[in-house]
């Protein structure tokens, strides 16, 4: 099922009655979720990420714009008629009831012609059980649980009914480190074998970029950018989704652009003919050095950390913004120690050039 | 753990309570055991020197004793009529209130203000309600509000605890003063309950399209469960001292004017006791304690099964 949202914005209201500020906790959104894909909504705390997915689900209404599933507008529909499957943070499996029970407990609202023979309902719940693989677990309480099994409960809960798109609230973000990779993948098979449109929220970029067909970026409420991971990160729209995405974070650097060369201090690194003198922020991407001894760019070296296929060359500049400056090259390349200063060459499509005062990006 | 060279410390840091509980509980009780099995003990022949048997003779005098058999009747109706109701109602309360914003605070007060009222005061308010006026006509001068109200609706008026009046028009005086008087502390237990449920299982409920009804019946009574079992328990025990309600209402004759001792109770049984026959009122006393001790022991039964915490 296609998500689409048309001008969605939710603005809550001030808490502090006196100040009067509204806040725009989602700002004017419009993009469509193909259908059958799997979707990570990615920002930081306070996006606005967590309330487009419960905007979607029903359970909060817009302040203004529309919803459409497919082409039903589903903007006044309440939760429970929209056909959503939602899993919570913290997954809100009832405590009182077993692993079976929580799964079979949406199926028992059902009513009047949807209404299903026990037998029927048993079946579904137990094909839900197996997709997640916790058949083995149905009559155990969700305290008897780790937290990756609740995890899965609560998928299998949300799925039972079969939902024209599901819904994940911060999925991974309550599991352990080992877990979360492991879970990640398992959402993504799930995902793929029930080829329901998927949405899910996340503040991890890495966890976004992993598994998502796609990835919508957010920053206090405004959309930054929408596409395919590689595709965000090979090509940000500005300064924040650039720093966002990607780990080690990307190096950035204050510059200027005089006479058709970028130079980052006084070092002119690259030839741009195409954009006039102006100063910008300059963002490479570790993997773009090449460590050269004719190369534009020189970096005072601090140390080398060595991690068996890739090295990481840790050296500072006086442009940088960030306290360090990280190139990451294959460990073949050999760097000598000895040195104080390393020079590198930059790989253009690994530089991106920002307007200093707007953060945008201007492409050359 | 407390190291054992510590342990005279800890016990140094207890001796306030340890002190308070031997003098005005463990002695009371040892002393209630003891009067109890003393034939016909009073407290005046003991003092006097009267030397008294061993035996169990106040405890087959108790039981013996016709007015005993009225107290345990109507202490036990009024507890299984009351518990039940005001649970009941309670919960409703408290689910209504946890659902509005407006006023809540307001009405959470107005509803706990009975529970810092004296109830010998309330109960005389509620005497007061439904009293009758007899006037020298064939119908009373006055017939009370409740009765007012009745005949608004258009019944007929009931005599409710004046001479003359029934039973059960007795009985039902005091369940809803009980009530009324129960009410307070169940709904502050439940409300508090209540607003500890995480929402979101609330939410989760929404999205799945769950009946308010369904809700209710298979989310908040369960995920409730605990303090319900609290308040039925406490009730049942302070279900069966009711003492004072009845004074409140209908003053030291524990009944209507004409029918003294008809609403009388086990508590009631053992105040009319002391002073004249001790060893008769400690018996009865540990039989109201053991019939306690019992029906706690059931209740922590049934709510183990149905209890989840």
């Amino acid at each position: 099922m296609k998500v689409e949202l048309r001008n969605l914005t939710k603005i809550f209201p001030s808490r502090n009655k006196k100040s009067g500020e509204e806040v725009v906790a989602v700002n004017d959104f419009t993009f469509t979720i193909p259908d059958g894909k799997l979707v990570g909504l990615l920002g930081p705390s306070g996006c606005g990420k967590s309330t487009t997915l419960y905007m979607i689900s029903g359970l909060q209404k817009p302040s203004s714009g529309q919803i459409f599933f497919g082409e039903e507008d589903v903007t006044e529909l309440s939760p429970e008629n929209r056909g959503v499957g939602l899993v919570f943070q913290n997954y809100a499996l009832y405590p009182h009831l077993t692993v079976k029970q929580n799964i079979l407990f949406p199926l028992q609202n059902l009513k009047g012609a949807d209404k299903l023979t026990k037998d029927e309902m048993l079946e579904k719940a137990e094909y839900a059980a197996k997709l997640v693989q916790i058949d083995e677990l149905m009559d155990r309480k969700p305290s008897e649980l780790s937290g990756g099994q609740q995890q899965r409960v609560a998928i299998a809960r949300a799925l039972v009914k079969m939902p024209r798109v599901l819904l994940l609230d911060e999925p991974l973000s309550n599991l352990d480190a080992r877990l979360r990779l492991q879970t990640r993948e398992e959402i993504r098979r799930i995902q793929k074998e029930t080829g329901i449109t998927t949405v899910f929220v996340t503040h991890d970029q890495e966890e976004a970029m992993s598994i998502s067909d796609m990835i919508v970026v957010m920053k206090l409420g405004v959309l930054q950018q929408i596409g395919k991971p590689q595709d965000i990160y090979d090509d940000p729209t500005n300064l924040f989704v650039a720093k966002f995405l990607g780990t080690p974070p990307i190096n950035v650097f204050s510059g200027r652009v005089e006479g058709g060369k970028l130079y980052i201090g006084e070092d002119a690194v690259l030839d741009v003919p195409a954009i006039e003198d102006k100063n910008v922020t300059v963002g490479v991407r570790p993997e773009g050095f090449i460590p050269d001894e004719n190369g534009a760019f020189t970096c005072l070296l601090s140390n080398i950390e060595v991690m068996g296929r890739d090295m990481s060359i840790v050296c500072k500049n006086e442009a940088s913004l960030n306290p360090i400056v990280r190139a990451i090259v294959n460990s073949d390349i050999k760097v000598d120690y000895s040195k104080v200063n390393v020079k590198f060459a930059l790989k253009p499509h690994k530089v991106f050039i920002f307007d200093a005062e707007t953060e945008e990006r201007i492409y050359f | 753990m407390v190291d054992s060279k510590q342990q005279w410390k800890a016990w140094l840091y207890l001796s306030p309570a340890v002190v308070l509980l031997l003098i005005f509980t463990v002695w009371p009780i040892y002393n209630t055991i003891k009067m109890s099995l003393l034939e016909g003990f009073t407290t005046m022949g003991s003092v006097n020197g009267v030397q008294y048997q061993f035996g169990f003779g106040n405890f087959t005098r108790v039981l013996q004793y016709p007015g005993f058999i009225t107290c345990l009747k109507n202490t036990v109706l009024l507890c299984v009529l009351t518990v039940p109701i005001s649970t009941f109602l309670a919960l409703l309360i408290a689910v209504c209130l946890n659902a509005i914003r407006p006023l809540q605070r307001l009405l959470q007060t107005i509803f706990f203000l009975p529970y810092v009222t004296n109830s010998i005061a309330i109960g005389m308010v509620f005497a007061a309600m439904f009293n009758m006026i007899m006037g020298g006509g064939a119908r009373p001068d006055s017939v009370g509000i409740i009765n007012n109200v009745l005949e608004a609706l258009g019944l007929n008026y009931i005599n409710w605890l004046n001479y003359g009046s029934s039973y059960w028009a007795n009985i039902a005086v005091m369940v809803v003063y009980i009530v009324w008087n129960a009410l307070p502390f169940k709904i502050l237990i439940l409300l508090g309950g209540l607003q500890s449920v995480n929402k979101q299982y609330y939410d989760a409920a929404k999205v799945d399209g769950t009946s308010k009804v369904r809700t209710f019946t298979r989310i908040t009574v369960p995920l409730l469960s605990p303090m319900i079992a609290y308040v039925v328990i406490t009730g049942f025990i302070g279900g069966f001292k009711e003492y004072s309600s009845i004074v409140g209402i209908f003053g030291e004759s524990m009944g209507p004017v004409g029918n003294p001792y008809s609403l009388d109770t086990m508590v009631g049984f053992i105040y009319r006791a002391i002073g004249n026959q001790e060893g008769t009122a400690s018996a009865a006393a540990l039989i109201l304690f053991a019939i306690i001790f019992v029906v706690t022991m059931i209740n922590l039964a049934v709510s183990k099964k149905n209890t989840h915490y």
